[in-house]
């Protein structure tokens, strides 16, 4: 009775260890430092070899094919500009255009540049922002509030 | 139109907050006419919810644009079909979709149960968990608010011309099917934890309320499992990428409830044979719906950026005070009846069909503890550290492939384990033939030259599994035929036929081994980036890429270029494809359409990225091998799970169906 549970919780324990073992060797492979552009700059040298994922707006015309997948563009979050050289493997999200919400993961490069091997661009479903600026150049609609009522 | 909207979703609230309190009411009173309203009030409210949603349908397909979700989401352009997916394409439209999902689920409960001695409990949980979802509607995303200019005067109603056009990405018969499958998976749980917190509530607490809602947890866990696979699909071919699952908060949010789902269809052949695990089993279908609707929130909240999150709203924290109180109400039910909870048996060897189950559950949950806490470490790191600090792909791989093979050997294993205790002897011969067939299979990868240790592993274990499974049939055609003669393929009818649930269990592990092998194909992924001028080409493997023209043309919905190439294996021809840069009209967004040449060996996959500043075409060629296993296993899993749904054709069953019926008869 006593060693089978023993057993158990013998068996239980080396399960845990495992997967406590796993969790963190993952941990420290796939970790990222989400930072804004400007604290990323503020850190200067010591941003280098960080992983890093870098949120910002996409500056309007400065997405730039370099061939063979590599892509230049610019983002821009409160003011603080950062070029980014995408060269992942992966073809770049269809979402990334002019000022869309981009978050680039990669590292700072010597140069204040940043290479990015994964983009994410914010989901097309969230576009009703950029729909009022583009085709409806009136406040088409109250901000926040709604008119659920009958109008 | 909208009027009719707003007023069935008021009746949607008023139908479901007279069902909570009339049930309860009618327990209390112990008058069946009160119970029995509450019920049809259920019903109804199903029929209202039904009327809501076809309000706004209509004003989809009349292109009624002064309703802002309609001009957020549709155009007039587009195709009736899609008119009809852009009803669920934002936040406040799939809301109310989802609440009508689970209504019709409710109801078909409430018609369908109606003699079940915990109905009345059941009908008020759904009731009350469904009046959250109403009142949401209603109040806080309601679909049906009009679009207005805001002027001096106050504002006035305003009408675009057109609307703002779905999202391209959306624009495809996977996604009309897949946000709808998917949703019924997330609702369907809604009626076992229901039919839990009733037995919870009255402390009926044997394993009836597990028995009779076996069906809905399977259809709500196929219908789960189904969606993420096909959104797997849908990435694969529309987001051109190359792959189906990147591990976003979105899948996550999916994965979690499916993985305790999982969990529990296993653990609940425990409680049935046995009467043990009579905690753990609540208690995962309660963490199992909360994830359900945790997953609801994650996707709707915008508290972990996903590239599919529906935009951050200001419902997020009436969510998460919704989720809280449940868990709260439930986790209180829960620990007030712990007494009533003891177990009626002991594990007795370690080595048996019950610590199988076992830890099979430990490894289920596991993975969903580490897809967990992967998610939300951003947000964790944040609240802790003031640094937020988010983990990919890696670590969800580091952590969930190893947990995914020692499941997948898991499903090779347990069957094989005997209850109570495996003598050795069983072992040796339940063991020997499966045990040396994976060997056989993993040493001869290896010695064809495959070195990835993962990938070898997966299929020595695919192998092991399929030979358990293919004994296990053989196995019983030979003890049916020893029986009662006849031939094999009568026999293997007849067996499978007495016992659905088993057979029907083996088939659905078969199309789990095929999924593996889809999976282990990922290791072997290769691809090349080329930037082609007419006539070049370029190679990867036996493959060559020769682009022949750029053909572009015009639909009323988009501008398309397309990069026609010619694909050849060893030099020969073996088709023409097209892969395609689509620009939206209405939305200003490019897509990718990719094109495949799939096999059963690998599948090619063609994305036309774009055009240099030189003039040249960027082609990204990937291979991708085994990945029809995926969809295989997929379609395979739903074979066994449509079997393990039809009932027995035992007589010696039917009889204590039968009985059992009789006894719940006379029980109301």
């Amino acid at each position: 009775m006593a060693a089978r549970k023993a057993k158990f919780f013998v068996g239980g324990g080396l399960f845990l260890a495992a997967l406590a073992g796993l969790l963190v060797t993952g941990f420290e492979e796939g970790k990222a430092y989400y930072q804004t552009v400007g604290e990323l700059r503020a850190m200067g040298p010591r941003a280098e070899g960080r992983r890093v994922r870098v949120a910002g707006d996409v500056v309007p015309g400065t997405i730039a094919s370099e061939g063979e997948g590599k892509v230049r563009f610019e983002i821009e979050h409160e003011g603080s500009r950062l070029a980014v050289l995408y060269t992942g493997r992966e073809p770049l999200p269809d979402t990334l255009v002019d000022r869309a919400q981009a978050v680039a993961e990669g590292h700072l490069l010597q140069d204040g540049s940043f290479e990015a091997n994964h983009v994410q661009a914010k989901c097309a479903s969230k576009y009703d922002a950029a729909y009022e600026e583009t085709k409806t150049a009136p406040a088409a609609k109250p901000p926040a509030g709604r008119q659920a009522t009958d109008g | 139109m909208h009027h009719l909207g707003n007023f069935s979703l008021m009746a949607v609230v008023v139908m479901c907050a007279y069902a909570v309190v009339a049930s309860l009411l009618g327990v209390r009173k112990q008058s069946s006419q009160l119970v029995n309203s509450a019920r049809r009030a259920l019903i109804a409210a199903a029929g209202f919810s039904a009327l809501s949603v076809a309000a706004l349908l209509a004003l989809f397909l009349a292109d009624d644009f002064r309703f802002e979700y309609v001009a957020s989401y549709s155009a007039a352009a587009l195709p009736w079909y899609y008119k009809v997916s852009a009803l669920w394409a934002g936040n406040d439209g799939s809301l109310l979709f989802w609440t009508f999902l689970m209504l019709v689920f409710a109801a078909a409960c409430a018609i369908s149960r109606r003699r079940d001695e915990l109905m009345p409990h059941v009908v008020a949980t759904l009731g009350g968990v469904i009046l959250f979802f109403a009142y949401m509607n209603y109040w806080v995303c309601n679909p049906f608010g009009q679009l207005a200019e805001i002027t001096a005067a106050g504002p006035i109603p305003f009408t675009p011309r057109d609307g703002n056009g779905l999202n391209p990405l959306l624009q495809h018969p996977i996604m009309a099917i897949h946000p709808p499958i998917l949703y019924t998976g997330y609702v369907g749980f809604v009626i076992p934890f229901a039919f839990c917190v009733a037995a919870l509530w009255t402390r009926r607490l044997d394993a009836a309320w597990i028995q009779n809602t076996r069906r809905w947890t399977l259809i709500a866990w196929f219908f789960l499992g189904s969606g993420i696979l096909l959104g797997g699909r849908w990435a694969y071919v529309e987001l051109g990428w190359g792959g189906y699952w990147g591990w976003d908060p979105v899948e996550n949010a999916a994965l979690m409830p499916w993985l305790t789902g999982t969990a529990f269809l296993h653990s609940v052949m425990i409680q049935e044979r046995k009467g043990m695990l009579k905690i753990w089993n609540p208690g995962l279908v309660i963490v199992t719906y909360l994830l359900c609707v945790f997953g609801t929130f994650l996707t709707r909240s915008g508290i972990v950026s996903s590239v599919h999150a529906f935009a951050s709203s200001e419902f997020a924290w009436r969510f998460l005070v919704f989720i809280i109180f449940a868990a709260i109400l439930s986790a209180a039910l829960l620990i007030t009846r712990i007494k009533d909870l003891r177990t009626e048996n002991e594990l007795e060897a370690v080595v048996s069909r019950e610590s199988g189950f076992l830890f099979n559950n430990l490894l289920l949950l596991a993975a969903c503890f580490a897809v967990l806490w992967g998610t939300l470490f951003p947000v964790l790191s944040e609240a802790v550290q003031g640094e937020q600090i988010s983990v990919g792909a890696p670590f969800f791989n580091r952590v969930n492939v190893p947990l995914g093979l020692a499941l997948l050997l898991m499903t090779g294993v347990g069957p094989l384990l005997a209850w109570r205790r495996s003598s050795l002897d069983s072992l040796k011969r339940n063991f020997t033939v499966p045990l040396l067939s994976g060997v056989a299979a993993g040493v001869l990868l290896f010695a064809l030259g495959m070195r990835h240790p993962y990938a070898i592993l997966c299929f020595a274990m695919s192998a092991f599994v399929v030979v358990t499974i293919g004994s296990e049939f053989h196995r019983g055609v030979r003890a049916r035929r020893a029986h009662r003669g006849g031939g094999y393929g009568t026999a293997l009818f007849d067996l499978v036929q007495r016992n659905t649930r088993r057979y029907g269990g083996y088939i659905v592990h078969f199309g789990i081994v095929l999924l593996f092998i889809g999976f282990a194909g990922n290791a072997f992924n290769k691809d090349v980036i080329a930037d082609l001028n007419r006539g070049e080409s370029t190679a990867i493997g036996p493959w060559k890429v020769t682009l022949q023209d750029l053909p572009g043309g015009e639909t009323p919905v988009y501008n398309w270029l397309g990069a026609q190439v010619l694909l050849s294996k060893n030099d020969e021809p073996v088709g023409i494809f097209q892969p395609r840069r689509q620009l939206d009209k209405a939305t200003g967004q490019a897509t990718s359409e990719v094109r495949r040449h799939a096999t059963f060996q690998e599948d090619v996959y063609l994305v036309f990225s774009g055009m240099t500043e030189d003039g040249r075409a960027t082609v990204h060629v990937y291979r991708n091998p085994l990945v029809r296993w995926v969809w295989i296993g997929a379609f395979v899993m739903f074979l066994g799970t449509v079997l393990t749904l039809l009932p027995n054709r035992s007589p010696v069953r039917r009889a204590e169906v039968t009985a059992a019926e009789g006894a719940a008869l006379e029980a109301v």
